[in-house]
């Protein structure tokens, strides 16, 4: 990576400053709490899965049994249990799911359930080791083979079976990153669906069952392609870390996972996000998943081009709420896009100096760039255009990953040869222009590098804004994305739990171990 | 009456792109069953002059057909609220000013579980879209937009304590005719309450075109191509109409 804007090093180092400052409350917040998703993602990896008859999963089984001790966590019970009854993970969860209140037990001796956490921690290391391990081989046996940036595509239909179908073709067209979208309204479900999944409203459910059936469909095409295909969902929501420790199991590639986006878009009370997200990202560190982060969402509700700035200012509390998780660098998809309307005097000047900019602050950060949504009208060639002006300035400012943008973005879900065109548009611009990115310059005191100056100048002062109010009180106020968020209102706030002294997570203490987060 | 037929490059000779796929492979054979299969739809002359295979069972066709169908425009009828020019939204304040002589209160929402607020986003926010401002915006109106997936018993609620002269609904999914069922939802839900023929009720989306929304029971609906303007001025017709 090649410095050409000529940015203040100063400035930068700046902002992340404000950025540890502003992020370290929160952080200390988090620190002393626990959430009921946070309790639910630690049975899942100990092996608590299954349903009841009423679609009840296992795990909101056990949190609901054990919600006056929350504070002790959940986990004591169910290794007790384990340890008690002698059963396998598999067995118990099935007599949770036909009735056993595990609170009637009594409880196993200390050492016996030490002894059984212990054994269940070593099972999900030795499980996520070997899934990194499967993806590091495959990624280094077919290195180069994908794209640069790596074109993501996204299937939606609702049915898993069908997704596979569409994912398939959509790898075998080209696509290094298949995401599955999820239904509407999952991110406001308080648990987990069980099982496969065919019914979704504009896109399929994440339970782990579906997770499991896409990553072996798309480990058949990696084999017959020889390119290592990328699983994606979706983490974002009420259950955030119970998706990511799903992730972690099944081996998926990428997790959208925003600090900050369940608060501002989707209503999510802020404390209990700020929980979710660390415990979700201390679990993508964990299984070297890639996190997506949220910040085109800015611009789909605000002005791209006055509201540049929130965008950075963002990444920037992304970036350090992710190292505070044990996310290296090359695990953070930090998000932007394409947004400014297609009307503006040298629009596509701003919106370059906007992509350097972002790869200049954060060079091995594998940035992932959203294409044009709000200005997408019912003229699919105009759309093909706009995506093409996309696709240039993502390889012109070499992004890491690429969300291909669709011709028919404004009328419906894609079609298979929606996706088609977008991969055959972004391979011809990417190849008709691969080293375009070594050839150029921007001159001194010209549109890109005055543009980039001024966006960071205005991050800095908003960023000293937030500092000085505080983030829980500048989300309040409504200084995100003109979104006020009141500290105690949201969903999901009576899932907020204090930890007490005797808190038990061997979990989240094998973590903070091996990611190196003690003190 | 006015007798069309699509224009290619001569008056009248009925020319017609078309794209699609085909779940079968690529090849000659492929090409071929495309052809027929444009001709079955009535076209009288066909060239697929584009094919390309999306995957080993999937193939893309971009053909052009001649169709001899005509339309008579002068006995067309538009799905649209209204013929009339809407009013600019300077027009729109000077109106309420003028007309009703009190401030227009108007509360938004996506319902359900639709998350997708560009639209009521660019109906109501203070940036509105493409150079057409939004609600909030005008001076003489006062503009609710509660957002993403908002029951439909919160919506009403919060018409309520605000007062509120209009309720607009933006539904953008419409997958299994979800949208169908939340904008009924409403209507019920107000009739329930009696107070259906309190508020000016008004749906959009990019299905949603005014003869469906009529037909659920909301006074108008606007689809894809309205901004706020559009929306202002029916409104602010309505209420002046009620006076």
């Amino acid at each position: 990576m090649r410095a050409k804007l000529g940015l203040s090093q100063d400035k930068i180092s700046e902002a992340r400053e404000l950025a540890a400052r502003i992020c370290g409350p929160v952080l200390k917040f988090v620190d002393g709490h626990t959430s009921v998703t946070v309790e639910r993602a630690t049975l899942r990896l100990a092996g608590a899965d299954d349903a009841d008859a009423d679609g009840v999963p296992v795990p909101n089984l056990i949190v609901d049994q054990a919600r006056d001790r929350l504070a002790d966590g959940a986990f004591r019970l169910y290794a007790s249990a384990l340890a008690r009854t002698g059963d396998a993970p598999e067995r118990l969860n099935r007599k949770i799911a036909e009735g056993l209140r595990l609170t009637d037990l009594p409880p196993a001796d200390e050492a016996a359930t030490a002894r059984k956490a212990q054994e269940l921690v070593n099972r999900a290391e030795s499980r996520v080791r070997a899934n990194r391990e499967f993806r590091a081989a495959r990624q280094e046996e077919w290195k180069d083979r994908n794209h640069r940036p790596l074109l993501y595509l996204i299937v939606a239909t609702g049915n898993i079976y069908e997704d596979v179908k569409q994912a398939t073709a959509a790898a075998e067209q080209g696509a290094d990153v298949i995401a599955v979208i999820r239904t509407t309204a999952q991110s406001l479900l308080d648990y987990v669906p069980y099982g496969p999944t065919t019914e979704g409203f504009g896109g399929t459910y994440a339970t782990q069952e579906n997770f499991r059936i896409m990553r072996a469909a798309l480990d058949e095409v990696s084999e017959r392609q020889k390119r290592y295909i990328l699983l994606t969902n979706y983490a974002s929501g009420l259950c955030m870390p119970e998706i990511a420790a799903m992730g972690a199991l099944e081996r998926l590639d990428m997790m959208l996972n925003d600090s900050m986006y369940g608060i501002l878009f989707r209503d999510i009370n802020m404390y209990r996000t700020f929980v979710d997200q660390k415990f979700s990202r201390m679990l993508d560190a964990w299984a070297g998943i890639i996190i997506n982060t949220g910040e085109d969402n800015y611009l789909t509700t605000s002005d791209a081009y006055e509201k540049a700035y929130t965008v950075l200012a963002s990444q920037f509390l992304n970036e350090r709420f992710a190292y505070a998780a044990g996310l290296p660098a090359r695990l953070m998809g930090l998000g932007h896009a394409f947004e400014m309307d297609p009307t503006i005097k040298d629009g596509f000047l701003y919106e370059l100096a906007q992509a350097q900019m972002a790869r200049e602050i954060f060079p091995e950060h594998p940035l992932k760039y959203m294409p044009p949504t709000k200005f997408m009208s019912g003229d699919i060639f105009k759309g093909l255009v706009m995506d093409t002006m996309f696709n240039f300035v993502s390889k012109a400012t070499d992004q890491g990953i690429h969300l291909l943008g669709m011709l028919t973005e404004a009328i419906h879900t894609p079609f298979m040869m929606d996706r088609y065109l977008a991969v055959d548009n972004a391979r011809y611009v990417m190849n008709n222009m691969a080293s375009f990115y070594d050839e150029v310059e921007f001159r001194e005191g010209g549109i890109v590098r005055t543009r980039a100056a001024e966006v960071l100048d205005r991050t800095l002062e908003f960023l000293r804004q937030i500092e000085a109010t505080g983030l829980f009180d500048a989300i309040a106020e409504g200084q995100f994305a003109d979104v006020k968020r009141p500290k105690d209102g949201g969903k999901g706030l009576e899932g907020l739990i204090k930890k007490g002294p005797r808190y038990w997570n061997p979990f989240e203490e094998h973590l903070t171990r091996t990611l190196g987060l003690g003190k | 009456m006015n007798i069309v037929r699509p224009y290619g490059d001569t008056l009248d000779d009925g020319k017609v792109q078309l794209s699609f796929t085909l779940p079968i492979p690529d090849g000659a054979k492929g090409r071929e069953a495309a052809r027929q299969l444009v001709l079955k739809w009535g076209f009288k002359d066909c060239d697929v002059v584009h094919s390309a295979p999306l995957s080993a069972g999937f193939s893309f066709y971009v053909a052009y057909g001649k169709t001899e169908s005509s339309v008579d425009y002068d006995s067309c009828v538009a799905d649209e609220h209204s013929a009339e020019a809407s009013m600019s939204m300077d027009e729109v304040n000077e109106f309420i000013r003028r007309e009703l002589g009190r401030k227009v209160v108007v509360v938004g929402a996506c319902t359900g579980f639709d998350a997708h607020t560009v639209g009521i986003d660019a109906i109501m926010n203070m940036k509105g879209y493409n150079h057409h401002y939004g609600l909030e915006r005008y001076p003489e109106m006062e503009a609710y937009n509660l957002g993403a997936q908002v029951p439909n018993e919160k919506l009403i609620e919060f018409a309520d304590k605000v007062k509120a002269d209009a309720i607009l609904v933006s539904q953008v999914v419409t997958q299994k005719d979800v949208h169908i069922h939340n904008l009924t939802q409403l209507i019920e839900l107000l009739e329930a309450r009696g107070e259906r023929g309190r508020y000016i009720c008004v749906a959009g989306g990019p299905r949603i075109g005014n003869k469906l929304a009529v037909e659920l029971g909301f006074d108008v609906g606007f689809g894809r191509g309205a901004y706020a303007d559009d929306v202002a001025t029916f409104i602010v017709k309505k209420l002046a109409e009620r006076n």
